[in-house]
């Protein structure tokens, strides 16, 4: 396997009392390789989104974060403003789920183009506009003159998300950090906008990772999964083995909790419970008040990750077995 | 662009003609003027004569359109006291005001702006505490009380400055520093959650995720957000440049337009409480279109036409 | 036999300014545009689009929440009566409603047992130990605690505050539910548990439900029969599973191609179908057609003539004019 491009270990973020059962992000450890796509799924809690900000240092500033995040052996975690101020935007880029809100409103398109552009590759003047008709043509947005002179609220989401994403390209990043990208759009728009990210990883090579509360959304968009519940790493695996053969009875839950688009319709199967507030977090594994298959050690002691099967990682005391489902999943036994 | 000025125009008319309206009949009810300024005991041969040389014996109506139509032309009407026209009496003082309250509002941005940003930017700290604790013992206490200390202080105590009148450039400093520290601690607390408010949002993040350095974050992307809501309340500053120091001026024995509204108020000098009230509605309404236009100018979502989305 | 609902070719127009100041011009947004529907007893209509098409506005016109500009809804054979008459509140307490956001829909103030009994001390004359008895008889029917009866919203997960709503919505005994994305605030494990609880009250208390989401798979899965909508207007409507099988309208395919699924084991079977561009601005909606702007087969004929619902073989209706061309490889 080639060396990682992002190599996070032991990540930790408290919001909080700096007590185990307040932490947002507990310990979570992951990589990312050179061109790779990697789907982070999770519900709200569960630190997915913040795990990267704090990775960019971009968390206000009474959160603590301990651990590593290294970007090509550059360690990220505690490094001074200026050096995260180079790597943000030009190694790793950032898009978020509310593009309209993300785009300053008092300032053109144009002008916000090119102040990535300014940032990045030094371009001024003509230059740096014609590179920004260029971004924008590469974002699929017609009319990319007109635009450049348009202000935000004038555009729709779905063209304000392309936008944002130019101004990632902006600065040829080597990973794209997309946070729930297409979440606030319409069905057939976040169906262009999946689209154009994976046109622009086949054309440049940048490594993806997509933050996603939709299975289906990762499903389709992402070689390898990774799935965190209440701010810890609870599985891992390429793509087919997760979604083929998940061994975590939360992923396994998740994903009997999703009605299908076809075939016959069968009941749901409900994850009972609610997700725990930070500063309750159980002492043990934190799905353990929820999980079906719970014994007396998972509510004490924390489950280590342990490796299932090639490149499949999984956090659970209870070994379970390949094609079986904690929820007596019909699909899953077939 | 047309259409939103000719709307602005109008309802600004309409804001004056409902302020000179009220001013009428608020004056007309609170008593005589004639008996007023004659005093009680003067023969009514001379009352009837005052009456009928300043036309308070037609009917009141025809008093109102009167009034009104001068007022078109121009013509405010002349002082009952000395007989000179109100609009000169009004013009000559505003100048001596002016001279307070442009400094003062050069105080209140000058001082309430920057310390509400840095107080915004270094959120819970040492400074922003004290800047606050300021703001909120500037903005409580009453500006008489504020003028009677800074005179005890600096004109009894320190006899730095005179404690009134008006000799030149010491005697303007206590007024200003009265008017001036209790608007920039509004001008501060405004500031400071303008700022808060902007620095919260998503675009802020998105900035500093593209890369870009903090001090441009501030500088290019949160500043200019800010001002949006500060502009309203320093419209409003600028709005009452003209009636703010009312007070002020009364405690420091200050030669401006307040003065004289209170001693026209006093005396029942129609034509010149009335002028005077015109005169700092039309002030008013003419602030009130500067903010509109200034958000215009620093919001392009206010300006936009037809939504495209 | 009458059905529960009927609404008869419903519109909703509101008047807007295309400009700024007292005298920008002003058009007409066409929300709802010529909308029939029929819903029977104890069943489930999912009515899905995107923003803008119109179907949260024909959810409040079937509540009789806005007036229609023309066209009727009649429920149980009876027109609505106007907003704000007697009659109109009602009937309140045969249509009820459940929103997206359940703590926008809760009284902050007040402890949810008393929420819950509120339906029944405006519409019926009951003892207060009554309500109590039947408000716990209706927590415990959407899996609330007892306990919680005293709890304040705040106090609750979302989902649980979905399930007050619900609560309270069934105190009633309505016959219609219109529910306006009842989960999609909810957290992905909870939204089954919501699911799941809305077809158990279905069944066991014959309510019909209006669902309107954006949610396909939601909709496919609590719908008996499901409406799609585009710029105001029904494109195609038909029985769940068939629709969502074969959906013929080319709008109805794009959108059932750009679901995101998990593919168990396996690469996907389902067409790809991509559309290009934006809706158009509600205020401007093209002529003939109103998709035909997106449309990959639109003819001269979509840009000039708007086509009609029409019965395909099997009760499918679909408003297109190309609907029977095979070249277009549209399932029968």
């Amino acid at each position: 396997m080639t060396a990682p491009l992002v190599a996070v270990r032991g990540l930790t973020v408290d919001f909080g009392g700096g007590t185990q059962d307040s932490r947002a992000v507990d310990a979570v450890s992951l990589e990312v390789a050179p061109g790779e796509a990697l789907g982070i799924v999770g519900e709200s809690g569960s630190g997915k989104s913040v795990t990267w900000l704090a990775a960019l240092g971009l968390l206000p500033a009474k959160a603590r974060v301990t651990g590593s995040v290294r970007l090509e052996g550059q360690e990220l975690v505690g490094a001074p403003r200026g050096d995260l101020e180079r790597v943000r935007g030009k190694r790793i880029a950032m898009i978020f789920q509310d593009p309209s809100s993300c785009l300053n409103p008092v300032h053109r398109i144009g002008r916000q183009l090119v102040e990535a552009l300014a940032l990045h590759r030094g371009l001024g003047g003509r230059a740096a506009e014609a590179e920004a008709l260029r971004l924008l043509d590469q974002v699929g947005i017609a009319d990319a003159r007109r635009r450049l002179s348009d202000f935000p609220h004038l555009l729709s989401g779905g063209l304000n998300q392309r936008v944002m994403i130019a101004m990632a390209l902006a600065g040829q990043p080597d990973l794209l950090v997309a946070d729930e990208p297409t979440t606030a759009l319409d069905a057939t728009i976040q169906a262009q906008i999946l689209a154009l990210l994976a046109a622009i990883r086949r054309d440049t090579g940048m490594a993806l990772v997509l933050i996603s509360h939709d299975l289906g959304v990762v499903a389709e968009n992402v070689d390898r999964v990774a799935v965190m519940y209440a701010g810890r790493l609870v599985e891992e695996a390429p793509g087919a083995d997760l979604f083929g053969s998940a061994r975590h009875p939360y992923t396994q839950g998740l994903l009997a909790a999703l009605p299908a688009l076809t075939g016959p319709r069968r009941r749901l199967t409900a994850i009972p419970g609610t997700v725990p507030e930070p500063g309750t977090m159980p002492a043990g594994c934190r799905f353990a008040p929820r999980c079906p298959v719970a014994e007396t050690r998972c509510a004490t002691v924390p489950p280590p990750s342990r490796t299932v099967g090639f490149l499949h990682v999984a956090a659970c005391h209870r070994q379970v077995e390949a094609g079986l489902s904690v929820w007596s999943l019909p699909r899953a036994a077939e | 662009m047309l259409s939103f000025a000719i709307s602005r125009l109008l309802r600004a008319g309409l804001t004056i003609l409902f302020v000179m309206t009220f001013a009428f009949v608020v004056l007309r009810l609170s008593g005589d003027p004639a008996l007023l300024i004659m005093s009680v005991d003067a023969p009514p041969e001379a009352i009837a004569a005052f009456r009928e040389s300043w036309g308070l014996n037609q009917p009141i109506w025809d008093q109102y359109l009167a009034y009104i139509g001068h007022a078109l032309t121009g013509d405010f009407g002349k002082s009952m006291r000395d007989g000179r026209p109100a609009i000169a009496l009004v013009m000559e003082r505003v100048p001596a005001t002016l001279a307070i309250t442009l400094p003062a509002l050069a105080l209140k941005i000058g001082l309430g702006i920057p310390a509400g940003i840095y107080a915004a930017l270094h959120r819970n700290s040492m400074a922003d505490r004290l800047t606050m604790a300021a703001s909120v013992a500037g903005f409580t206490m009453p500006s008489f009380v504020l003028a009677l200390l800074l005179v005890l202080v600096f004109a009894v105590q320190l006899g730095w400055l005179p404690a009134s009148g008006s000799n030149g450039l010491s005697s303007a400093i206590l007024p200003v520093l009265t008017l001036g520290t209790g608007g920039a601690a509004i001008m501060a607390r405004f500031t400071r959650s303008a700022m808060l408010e902007v620095l919260g949002q998503p675009y802020i993040r998105a900035a500093s995720a593209k890369g870009v350095t903090w001090r441009t974050v501030v500088t290019h992307h949160a500043l200019p957000n800010a001002a949006i809501p500060t502009v309203t309340i320093v419209g409003f500053m600028v709005g009452s440049l003209v009636a703010g120091a009312v007070v002020v001026e009364s405690v420091f024995s200050w030669p401006g337009i307040g003065r004289l509204l209170v001693s026209a108020v006093a005396n029942r000098d129609l034509a010149v409480v009335q002028c005077i009230l015109m005169v700092i509605a039309a002030w008013m309404v003419m602030a009130n279109l500067a903010v509109d236009l200034a958000y215009g100018w620093l919001d392009p979502r206010v300006r936009g036409t037809a939504a495209a989305h | 036999m009458s059905a529960l609902l009927q609404a008869n070719d419903l519109r909703r127009h509101y008047r807007v300014r295309s400009g700024e100041g007292f005298f920008a011009p002003k058009s007409v947004l066409r929300a709802v545009d010529g909308v029939s529907l029929r819903l029977e007893r104890g069943r489930t209509l999912g009515l899905v689009g995107e923003s803008g098409c119109g179907k949260s506005t024909t959810g409040k016109l079937v509540l009789g929440l806005v007036p229609p500009t023309s066209g009727t809804v009649r429920y149980r054979g009876q027109p609505l009566p106007p907003v704000g008459t007697s009659a109109w509140r009602g009937l309140r307490r045969h249509i009820q409603m459940v929103y997206q956001d359940p703590l926008g829909a809760l009284d902050r103030r007040l402890p949810i047992g008393t929420q819950i009994e509120e339906p029944l001390s405006i519409h019926e004359q009951v003892s207060p130990v009554e309500r109590r008895d039947r408000a716990r008889a209706a927590m415990e029917s959407v899996g609330l605690q007892p306990h919680q009866y005293e709890r304040y919203p705040h106090e609750l997960s979302g989902g649980q505050r979905q399930r007050v709503v619900l609560a309270r919505a069934l105190m009633t005994s309505p016959g219609l539910l219109v529910c306006d994305e009842p989960i999609s605030a909810l957290d992905v494990s909870i939204q089954a548990q919501v699911v799941n609880l809305l077809l158990d009250l279905q069944e066991r208390l014959g309510i019909a439900y209006l669902f309107i989401s954006h949610d396909l798979k939601v909709v496919r899965q609590v719908s008996h029969d499901v409406a799609v909508m585009y710029l105001g207007r029904i494109v195609e409507q038909g029985e769940a599973e068939s629709l969502f099988a074969t959906p013929a309208h080319p709008y109805t395919r794009a959108l059932v191609a750009a679901i995101p699924t998990v593919n168990f084991g396996g690469g996907r079977q389902r067409e790809r179908f991509l559309l290009q561009g934006d809706p158009p601005n509600p205020v401007n909606v093209p002529s003939g057609c109103a998709f035909h702007t997106r449309c990959p087969f639109a003819t001269a004929q979509c840009r000039a003539e708007t086509p009609t619902l029409q019965p395909l073989p099997g009760g499918r209706m679909v408003a297109c004019h190309r609907v029977h061309e095979p070249a277009l490889g549209v399932a029968a």
